[in-house]
This record gives structure tokens, C-alpha cells and sequence, in this order.
């Protein structure tokens, strides 16, 4: 059955991708989407009937030189689980939403099919971001990391007459690159101490990497702290974080679907995937999480910020996206790995529901992306209005205080996240910057809502008369999404957040009672629930994950009780997120609705802060002056001076005496003399060989 | 069958014998035979080189299919493939057929071009497989001949230069490998190379004039191979002639070139300087490491700035030779491993680039950059094709580029993490020159007038692709085809090397352990 989950998007992909001419344009995009619901109803059996135990399926040898050993196989444990469900939902769901926004698409002429190439590609993402999740050694997670990667480069590309677009795809695959430098390193890195770069073998050896040392370019790194370190190198280039993120802004100039599926629920999520896929290594880096925590709550903060004064409709959603990308990376970092998988999962849903409520928008003003011009819709396309709604509620985390999990999909993951943070932190860097980034969200969010859907119509007159709700087929995956964003933080809060044995027998990780477990017999009968274990003697819970390195689909080491602690953080904490919401909520009202010439005023008022934002605090162009411009400058220095007057010209002064002679030779090899006296010699020479090898094999 | 190698190696120079006697006239009807009489004895060729590849044993490490015959002046005829070689040829007689039809539309001297490739052919396999050092010598040397002919004939407007520096670059080179194996066999008494790969030269370090040799003999023999070998690579910074001789070939020419020609360099490190002179590589491989690290990122910059397109191709072609000479003198199992599966995925790859290059070449006769742009809109299986062959080329997961350089870089990561490290930022390189050259060549709207009117490609040139394709998937999807070839030799080679230098003179361990 994983096989066929695995499978079925590449066949739909090759079919929809080459057959189209046989069957024509409906049908490779019927077939490719109909494969991709099978896969998904599939992946939902195995989710729910899933038990925890890890299963392996071989399917061919790969990779074979000495002791380097790796196979294409299938891990199935709850880690690729809840991702086979959160990438065939959303990719089947964003299959048939594309029936619509695709039908007709400005960008081509008429006649032109474009529609299948589409739907192959997205097809394709499918089938290797499918790998990437299902991998059992890092090569072949690597190869739907670049997987990934090219059908990413496709899709941004996808308009290839736009300059714009395939300046984008470029970005996107170089800057991805570069982190997967660091990847590359990592896996090399394990390779050189553990021989072996399978999953299994890795996890047993990681309490020994975190004694190693290993000499790395200038000095000697802890083992276990530098693999994590390039490993993360590499997540921070699929995830977006700081500093390799500014390749997803521009991604948006794919087709909005696109972005909703790759760019916002799955792809990008990669990263944080990685962390939590590697969580028994990096329980012992302890340093490289440190790095991790501290790069995700910046990005959380810097991304943010970015966030409020972006105009373009997309943007704003994406630098949200990676801005929450940045909160999953401050759960994976503080070792709250099935928080960071909780938000990953709700985040899946209400973030594909707002990018494809946007490209509802963007639909129905006939491709008009600047909310500038927008204003006033909610009358007009009220189905899209109500899913982007569900989905501000969920972003910015609406939900009852302290129930901790009675509210939408973002208000029991996020708060979940900042609760972890502080526990691991109290009063931390990475708290702070969550707490603060959350209050932007929500301003940015609803700063959303306002401008598109409530005020006065603003910009061109004939598309707001135009104005249309989408069709149904674009509907259907808003209404389910918006189900998921509303339910599935309720629904699996205790899986992910709930006490230590629910946690662990969902990812089937061992555990026990933490009073037999720390103090053997004493309490052995005592089955109680944690709630009243608070006296902080013994062990404070009473369970514990007590699994090996490798066993189960996350690693929690002896010592990391951030989960447990995070659930009995101070109950200002605890409000902190709601509190900061509703602050970017009235904000918002304030700016958007209640004084509307606000946002200017404060806009001329703090003109180089706006500027510094809206410029998105320059990293674009500090990067063509520092990498982009001088890797041209030096190739061409290179190619003139290096090869042109240094080697060539001390080659030509040596040759210098012999070059007239050459020239005369030159002028015969044009005549046409030189070639028979050439050919009359290498005959020669073959009729002799010939000769000497009969006449002296009979002798 | 006795003489399987002999037939395969002298099939095409039995063509070629049968052309330059036989076929007359210049006309049309005389090209076709010419053209046809050639295909048929590359394929021929291939089709019997099949069985090499069935009789081959992977778990026997020695010569196999061995023939040895008396020649000049003591000096023995003698062939054999290993686990080494034998995918070379097989690279070579499966590539051969292709070129040919690649070549179906030339039309100047079409009888000495076919007779050109069909005996550069014949001396390439020669090389692959001859065991005798004078005999393997002659075969190398020989070969730059159809190839200078090839450049200096039907090459491009600045073809004489281009193929003077070619022979140049080339044959000086050669000339101190002669040197040096002429004091092999004085030391010797063979030229055998089994026995020769067996023999343990001088290592004894000494000095002239002042500068101590360490490694003496070894050092400065393996020194003059590496003249020969570097140069054939390429490996910076004596790649100069590469981009020229590229430019200025045929299609064909490069494509030959690329594929097999530049492998010969990596396969003689493999064949002689590792195994022979064990020590003298030892005590340089810091500096060939480096080379080859410098080679990746330099050949990379100046791609990125090519106007070119066969140039651009060319330094690219430069780049991955720099992971392959990286992964040999990495000298274990995954960096040689990594090496050979490089130098065969190349063979693929680079050619089908050259090979893209031409198509579009024949309809605009211009290999400029800047003269195209939005290929895509009118030939879109063009551009899957090129878009495919990029990705193999930045080394994809799931195509042939990538094990190899995959390989290279885990056996490298082992001797020297510096230089894994700045070979891998390549990686980030080479996809920036690669897609910037397929989005200015193919990616945007077709504005320029002469493109209006360009057709896809045809079904020859599809038919040439296929093959390419097939192979360049197949062996990512499952490198073991020619891992488990190679596999068994190459643990020979590695356990010898480090046997040798184990039993090095005592001067030399403290180097080779620095």
C-alpha cells in the first residue's frame, strides 16, 4: 500500500507529462488528479491504522561502493505518516482546485496546453517530495530534497515568458543549493564516522558521535554538534529561514496553487521535517539546537516584520509562511519535536487554505495581486471570504485561553509553541521573539482581511465590477481545508501535545512510568496522572520516554522534559499569545477600519523604518553585492587574466620559437597534403600491429 | 572466441582500411556508402563488444580475456580487460554509433571523416585495453591524429589554432611519459604492465641540485605520467587547450572529445600512476587534490561567465574532470568508485550537452548565447531534452551525474575535508552556470526574428538522444550496473596501493602519514 501511495504521483505525472497528446488535456488531468486521491485515501488508512511501529519495505539497491551501502526503501514510521497525509491531502486537494484556476490562464495564447505540463509537474513534486518523507538513509532523502527542488524550479518557472518567473526559478534551485552544500557535507561527514548513512545505523551511533571530535576545515568540532549544524544548513535553505530565504518571496510568481502546495504546506516544511527526522542526533547536539532555536525565532520576528508592510497579496502570505516556519524550527530546537510536527501539520492546512483563498481572489479580480486595489469584496466572492476568514482565525490563533486546546488549528499548535519556548527558556530570546512575532501575525493577517475584503473598492472599477465568486472546483478543497483548519488542532492535540504516554505510544516511542523508571520499585504500582505529580520530587511526570536513540519516529533524550514542562509554564505565559493577538487584532481595526488614513500617517512619520521593511530589510540587495556580482566579476577575471594571459600567454612564449614552423604546417593542413601523409602513418602503423599480432600468435 | 579484443579493437580500422581503399568518388551516392558503411561498423562493433561484457567476470580482478602475441623487437602484442578498463570500452563502442549518426549531415570529405573516426575509434579502444607499455603508448599517441585531423579539417572558422594547441598541449605531455617509460623499462626489464603494475620502483628519496625528492624515483616518474595524463584530463591549470578544441570542433569532434577522449587521462591514473608508483602518488596528492578543487570552483566561475555555449560546456566538462582526478587520488574504494561511475556518466552527459549544442548549431549556425532565447515555444521536446541533460549535468539525484559526484565527494571528505568542501560549494556553482544557460537559451519569449521560423528536433536527432537518456536514468536509478562491475578491481587496486605504501621505505611513511 506505501508503494502504491509512493507511486501512483509519478505515474500520474509521466502519464499526465507525456501521454496527454493520447488521451488529451481532460484526461492526463483526470488521471493525474484521480492517482493523487487514490494516494490520498490510502495515506489516511495508513495514518489511522497506523501503530506506531516503525516497518521497512525495501524496494531496490542504489547506491553500492565498499562499505557504503543504501537502498531505495520506504520508512514507515508516524513521522512519514502524518506527512503522507498533510502532502496527499493537500496536493489532491490542490489538484482539483487547479481545474479552475488554471482553465484559463492569461499568461498563454489561445490553444496553447499548458494545463498538462502543469499537472505533471505537480504531480512529480508529489512523487518526490513523497521520497523525501519516505526515505531510509539520507542519499535518498537527499534525492527528494533535489526533487523537490527541480519540480520547484518547474513550477516557479512554470510561466517561462516571464522574465520575472525564471529569475525566480533560478534563485530558488542556487539558493536551495547552497544549503543543501551544507547537507551534502553533513551526510558526508556521517558517512566518515558512522560508516553508514542509514537511518537506523545513525541513531545507534549518535551517543557516540556526541563524544567524538572530527577536524574540519580549520579546527576540531564536537561530532555529533557539527553534523547536526550542516544537516540544519541544509534545512535552512528548503525552509526558508534567515539568510537562504529570500529565494521564497519571488517564488511567488508561480501559479498560485503552486505556492499553496510547495511554497506554504509542504515543501518548505522540508526543513523542519529533517530536524525532527534526525531528532535522536540532534538531542545530542545540543549547541547546533541552541543555533536552531535562535535562527527560528529571529526568522519568526524578522519575517514578520517584513510581513506588515507588504503589499502584494502572496508576499504577505509568504513571508507569514516562513515566519511560522520559524516557530516550528524554535519547537524542533527547544526539543519539542511533535510540536514542531503539530504545527507543521495545522499549518499545512490553514496555510494552503489562505493561499488558495488568495488565488481565489486573485481569480476572481482577474489576476490583480496588489491588495491596494482590492477592497470591499466580501460581498462579492463570500464563499472565498468565509474559507480566508477560518483562516486568519486559525493563523492568528483563536481559541479559548486556557483550555489549551478548544479553539482553531493554530491556536492549540502555536500556542503549544511558545509554551515549549518558554519552558525551555523561561523568559528566553526565542519566548520574546515568538510572542512579539505573534502579535504581528495577527496584525498582518487581519491587515489582510481589511484591505481585501472590507472598505471601499479601491483601484480599477471594471475588475471590481467583474468580480466573481470561483467555481466549485475550487471551492470543494477551501471547504475541506477549512474543516482541517478548524478541527485538527482539537482533534490531535494529545497526540502531539497531549501527556507523555499519548505522545509516545502515537509516535511509538517506548515509555514508562517515570517513578519506576527513576526510582525502581519505589512507586512501581502508582498509575496517576501527571496533573498531580507536581511536587517536583522524583520525576515530575509519570511517564517518560525511555527509547533508544532510533526507536520510535522521535527521539526525546533522558533529560529533555520540555513537553512536560511546557504544560505547566505560569498562566500569564500561557495568555501571551491570545493576548498578543487580540493587540495585533485592534491594531488592525484601528489602522484598516477605524482610521483608515492611519497607516499613511505613520507610514510618512517613520519613512526609513517603512522603507527598511518594505525593501524587505535589503538582504536582496546586500547579496547581489556580495555574492552575485563579484562570482561574475571573478569568473571574467578568471577567464581573461587566468586562462587568457597567465596560462595561455606563458604557453604561447614557450612555443614562441617553434610557431613559424607551425604555421607552415598550417598552411599544408589546409592543402590537404598533411592529411594523407597523417593517414598513410596510422595505417601504417595498424597494418604492423595487425601484422605482428598474426605472424606472432602462430609462432 | 580468442581474439574477442583484437576484433572488437580493429573491426572499425577494418571499415576504415575498406573506405580508403575501395570507396570512390566524390558525389553523393560515394557519401552515403561512406556514412552507412561506417554506422554499420560501429554498431557492428558495439554489438560484439556485448560479449566482453557477458564473458567479463567482475570477481576475478585480474586481466581477463587475455591475448598475448610476439612484436617488434621482443616487444610483446598484448590486450586485456579488468574491471578497470572493460566499461571504457564498452563507453567507447556504445558511443561510437552515435557520433556517426550525429555526423549524418556533413558534407565536405565525407570518406576521411568517416575514415577519421572510424580509426580514432580503433585507437581508442587500443588504449583501453592494451597491456604492454609500448604498445599502449603507440595507441595513445596515435590517437591524437584522426582527433587533430578532426579539429584542424572540419572545424570551425579558428579551427588551425585550435587544433595546433590541441597537438601541443597534448603531445608534450607525451613526450615526458616516454621518458619516463623508457627508465621503466631500463629499471625493469618489461613492459609488461601486469608485471610493471607488480614491480615496486625505487622509492628511495634523494636530491638535485639541492631539492630533495621525497619518494626519488617514484616521485619523478609518477611526475611525468601526471604531465601526460593532467593534460589529457583536463586538469586546471593546463585545461586551456580544452575550451578552443571544443569551440572549434565538429559536433562530433566534442562529442568524442568529451566522452572518451578526456576519460583516458583518468583511466592512465588509474592504470599506471596509482598502482606503479604508489609512493610518488602519495607524496603529491595534496597537490592534486587541490588542483582538482581549484579546477571545481575556478572552471565554474569562468563558465558562469561564457558567451559561448560550447565553451560554456567545455569549462563545465573541465569542472566534473576535477571531481574525477579528486576522487581517484582520494585512493579508496568510494572515491575511485566515484571517479570511474564520473568519468562514465560524463561520457553520457557531456556528450548529449555538445550534442544539444549542435542541434540548435545546425539550424543557426551560431553557438552565441545572446542569439537565442524562448526556444521552448517552438521546440519543446528540445527543451525537455536540454532541460534533462542540465539536471544531470548539476549532478540530480536519480540521474548517473550525481552518484558519481556523490561518491568522489564521500571518498575525498575522508583524506582532506578542505577540499570536500570547497568541491562541494561547486555543486552550488555549477547549477548557477547551468541554468543560467538553459533559461538565456531556452526560457523566455521568443522575440528574435531568426528564431521565428526554428523547428524542433527531428527524429534522427531524437533517435541519438534516446539512448542518452536511458542510459543517464538508468544508471542513477541503479548505479549498480556498473558499480558491481568495477567494485571487486577497484578493491584490488585499493588494497594494493595501501600495501605499497605501507612497505615504503621508512623516510617516506613519515611523509605519506603527515
Amino acid at each position: 500500500m506505501e508503494t502504491l501511495i509512493l507511486f501512483a504521483p509519478l505515474v500520474g505525472a509521466i502519464i499526465a507529462g507525456f501521454g496527454w497528446r493520447l488521451i488529451g488535456e481532460k484526461g492526463a488531468m483526470w488521471v493525474s488528479t484521480g492517482l493523487l486521491f487514490v494516494a490520498c485515501f490510502f495515506s489516511w488508512v495508513v495514518f489511522l491504522t497506523h501503530d506506531g511501529v516503525m516497518e521497512k519495505i525495501q524496494l531496490m539497491r542504489w547506491i553500492e561502493s565498499g562499505s557504503l551501502s543504501t537502498d531505495w526503501a520506504i520508512r514507515m514510521d508516524r513521522l512519514t505518516a502524518i506527512m503522507l497525509i498533510v502532502i496527499t491531502t493537500v496536493s489532491a486537494l490542490v489538484h482539483l482546485y487547479s481545474f479552475g484556476y488554471m482553465a484559463d490562464d492569461p499568461q498563454w495564447k489561445e490553444g496553447e496546453s499548458y494545463k498538462p505540463r502543469f499537472f505533471a509537474y505537480l504531480s512529480f513534486f508529489t512523487f518526490a517530495m513523497l521520497m523525501l518523507v519516505t526515505a531510509d538513509n539520507l542519499v535518498q532523502m537527499f534525492f527528494g530534497w533535489e526533487g523537490v527542488g527541480v519540480a520547484s524550479y518547474l513550477l516557479i518557472g512554470f510561466y517561462y515568458r516571464k522574465p520575472s518567473a525564471n529569475a525566480a526559478a533560478i534563485k530558488a534551485f542556487v539558493v536551495n543549493r547552497v544549503g543543501d552544500f551544507g547537507f551534502a557535507l553533513g551526510i558526508f561527514a556521517l558517512f566518515y564516522l558512522t560508516d553508514s548513512i542509514n537511518f537506523d545505523d545513525i541513531f545507534a551511533a549518535a551517543p557516540a558521535l556526541a563524544e567524538m571530535q572530527i577536524t574540519f576545515l580549520w579546527t576540531e568540532w564536537n561530532a555529533a554538534n557539527l553534523i547536526a549544524f550542516l544537516l540544519f544548513i541544509g534545512a535552512m535553505g528548503k525552509s526558508a529561514q534567515l539568510f537562504l530565504h529570500t529565494w521564497l518571496p519571488d517564488a511567488m510568481e508561480g501559479p498560485t496553487p503552486v505556492s499553496a502546495l510547495i511554497h506554504a504546506a509542504t515543501m518548505v516544511t522540508a526543513g523542519v521535517f529533517l530536524v525532527c527526522r534526525m531528532s535522536p542526533l540532534m538531542e545530542y547536539a545540543p549547541e547546533a539546537m541552541a543555533f536552531v532555536t535562535f535562527l527560528g525565532a529571529t526568522t519568526a520576528f524578522v519575517a514578520a516584520t517584513i510581513g506588515l508592510v507588504q503589499n502584494d497579496i502572496k508576499r504577505v502570505i509568504a513571508y507569514s509562511t516562513m515566519s511560522q516556519l520559524g516557530y516550528m524550527f524554535v519547537a524542533a530546537g527547544v526539543g519539542a519535536y511533535s510540536v514542531a510536527m503539530f504545527h507543521l501539520f495545522t499549518h499545512a492546512f490553514f496555510k494552503a487554505m489562505l493561499f488558495l483563498g488568495a488565488g481565489s481572489v486573485i481569480h476572481a479580480m482577474h489576476h490583480e495581486q496588489d491588495m491596494r486595489n482590492y477592497g470591499g469584496l466580501r460581498k462579492k466572492i463570500p464563499y472565498t471570504f468565509m474559507a480566508m476568514l477560518v483562516g486568519t482565525l486559525a493563523i492568528t490563533g483563536v481559541g479559548i485561553p486556557l483550555t489549551g486546546w478548544i479553539g482553531f488549528a493554530g491556536f492549540a499548535s502555536k500556542d503549544a509553541v511558545i509554551e515549549s519556548a518558554f519552558a525551555a527558556g523561561p523568559m528566553g530570546y526565542a519566548f520574546w521573539m515568538l510572542v512579539i512575532a505573534a502579535l504581528f501575525t495577527s496584525f498582518y493577517s487581519w491587515r489582510l482581511m481589511f484591505l481585501t475584503f472590507f472598505g471601499k473598492a479601491r483601484g480599477d472599477k471594471h475588475t471590481h465590477e467583474h468580480a466573481h465568486e470561483s467555481p466549485s472546483v475550487m471551492l470543494i478543497p477551501l471547504g475541506v481545508l477549512g474543516i482541517g483548519s478548524i478541527f485538527a488542532g482539537a482533534i490531535w492535540y494529545s497526540s502531539f501535545f497531549g501527556k507523555t504516554n499519548e505522545i509516545a505510544s502515537f509516535f511509538g516511542v517506548p515509555y514508562a512510568e517515570a517513578s519506576e523508571h527513576a526510582d525502581a520499585g519505589d512507586h512501581g504500582d502508582v498509575k496517576d496522572d501527571h496533573s498531580d505529580v507536581k511536587d517536583g520530587k522524583a520525576k515530575k511526570t509519570s511517564y517518560v520516554f525511555t527509547g533508544k536513540p532510533g526507536e520510535g519516529a522521535i527521539y526525546t533524550g533522558p533529560d529533555n522534559h520540555v513537553i512536560h514542562d511546557a504544560h505547566y509554564v505560569p498562566t500569564w505565559v500561557k495568555l501571551s499569545p491570545f493576548i498578543s493577538m487580540v493587540i495585533g487584532l485592534l491594531l488592525a481595526l484601528w489602522f484598516y477600519i477605524w482610521d483608515p488614513k492611519m497607516p499613511k500617517r505613520v507610514m510618512e512619520t517613520n519613512r526609513p523604518l517603512y522603507n527598511f521593511l518594505l525593501n524587505k530589510w535589503y538582504f536582496d540587495e546586500i547579496y547581489d553585492v556580495v555574492f552575485v556580482k563579484p562570482a561574475s566579476m571573478i569568473g571574467r577575471f578568471f577567464w581573461k587574466r587566468g586562462d587568457g594571459d597567465v596560462i595561455d600567454g606563458t604557453l604561447n612564449g614557450v612555443a614562441m620559437g617553434i610557431v613559424p614552423f607551425f604555421t607552415r604546417l598550417a598552411g599544408r593542413a589546409q592543402s590537404g597534403y598533411i592529411f594523407t601523409y597523417a593517414f598513410a602513418m596510422v595505417i601504417g602503423i595498424l597494418v604492423l600491429v595487425t601484422w605482428m599480432t598474426f605472424s606472432g600468435g602462430a609462432q | 572466441m580468442d581474439n574477442l579484443l583484437s576484433i572488437v579493437t580493429f573491426i572499425p580500422a577494418l571499415a576504415a582500411l575498406i573506405l580508403a581503399l575501395f570507396l570512390r568518388g566524390d558525389d553523393e551516392a560515394a557519401a552515403r556508402n561512406a556514412k552507412w558503411l561506417a554506422m554499420i561498423a560501429t554498431s557492428a562493433t558495439f554489438i560484439v563488444s556485448l560479449f566482453i561484457l557477458f564473458q567479463f567476470d567482475p570477481s576475478d580482478t585480474g586481466f581477463q580475456m587475455v591475448e598475448e602475441g610476439a612484436w617488434l623487437m621482443g616487444m610483446s602484442y598484448k590486450m586485456g580487460v579488468d574491471g578497470i578498463s572493460v566499461l571504457f570500452v564498452m563507453l567507447t563502442t556504445f558511443m561510437m554509433p552515435l557520433v556517426i549518426a550525429a555526423s549524418w549531415d556533413v558534407n565536405t570529405r565525407v570518406k576521411e571523416y568517416m575514415i577519421a573516426f572510424l580509426l580514432l575509434e580503433t585507437l581508442m579502444l587500443g588504449v583501453f585495453m592494451a597491456l604492454d607499455l609500448v604498445l599502449f603508448y603507440v595507441f595513445f599517441e596515435a590517437g591524437l591524429i584522426p582527433m587533430f585531423l578532426i579539429i584542424g579539417i572540419w572545424g570551425g572558422a579558428n579551427r588551425i589554432y585550435a587544433s595546433f594547441k590541441f597537438f601541443l598541449y597534448t603531445f608534450l605531455g607525451s613526450v615526458l611519459m616516454l621518458v619516463a617509460m623508457v627508465a621503466m623499462f631500463v629499471d625493469a626489464g618489461t613492459t609488461d604492465i601486469p608485471t610493471l603494475m607488480s614491480h615496486s620502483f625505487d622509492a628511495q628519496g634523494f636530491s638535485i641540485l639541492g631539492v630533495q625528492i621525497v619518494g626519488g624515483m617514484q616521485t619523478l616518474m609518477f611526475l611525468a605520467f601526471f604531465a601526460s595524463f593532467a593534460v589529457k584530463m583536463p586538469m586546471w591549470p593546463v585545461h586551456t587547450w580544452l575550451p578552443d578544441a571544443h569551440v572549434q570542433a565538429p559536433t562530433a569532434g566534442s562529442v568524442v572529445l568529451a566522452a572518451i577522449l578526456l576519460k583516458m587521462g583518468g583511466y592512465g591514473f588509474l592504470r599506471f600512476s596509482l598502482p606503479m608508483f604508489p609512493v610518488g602518488a602519495d607524496v603529491l596528492t595534496p597537490l592534486i587534490l587541490w588542483m582538482s578543487a581549484i579546477a571545481i570552483v575556478y572552471t565554474s566561475l569562468v563558465a558562469l561567465v561564457q558567451e559561448d555555449m560550447k565553451k560554456l560546456i567545455a569549462y563545465s566538462s573541465v569542472a566534473h574532470m576535477g571531481y574525477v582526478t579528486m576522487g581517484i587520488f582520494a585512493a579508496n574504494q568510494q572515491g575511485i568508485d566515484g571517479a570511474i561511475f564520473q568519468m562514465i556518466s560524463h561520457g553520457f552527459i557531456s556528450a548529449a550537452l555538445f550534442l544539444a549544442v549542435g542541434v540548435i548549431y545546425d539550424r543557426m549556425h551560431t553557438r552565441e548565447i545572446d542569439a537565442y532565447g524562448g526556444l521552448v515555444n517552438r521546440m519543446p521536446a528540445y527543451a525537455l531534452i536540454f532541460l534533462f541533460f542540465t539536471m544531470a549535468n548539476v549532478g540530480l539525484p536519480g540521474t548517473s551525474g550525481f552518484v558519481g559526484e556523490f561518491l568522489t565527494l564521500v571518498g575525498v571528505f575522508q583524506v582532506n575535508t578542505w577540499v570536500a568542501a570547497v568541491a562541494t560549494a561547486g555543486v552550488i556553482l555549477s547549477a548557477a552556470y547551468a541554468l543560467w544557460l538553459y533559461r538565456r537559451v531556452v526560457m523566455g519569449d521568443l522575440i528574435k526574428e531568426s528564431l521565428r521560423t526554428i523547428s524542433d528536433m527531428t527524429t534522427r536527432e531524437r533517435a541519438i538522444f534516446a539512448p542518452l537518456v536511458v542510459m543517464t536514468l538508468l544508471l542513477g536509478v541503479y548505479p549498480a550496473l556498473i558499480l558491481d562491475i568495477i567494485g571487486p578491481s577497484v578493491e584490488a587496486l585499493v588494497s594494493n596501493y595501501e600495501t605499497a605504501l605501507a612497505s615504503a621505505p621508512s623516510a617516506i611513511q613519515t611523509a605519506a602519514s603527515r
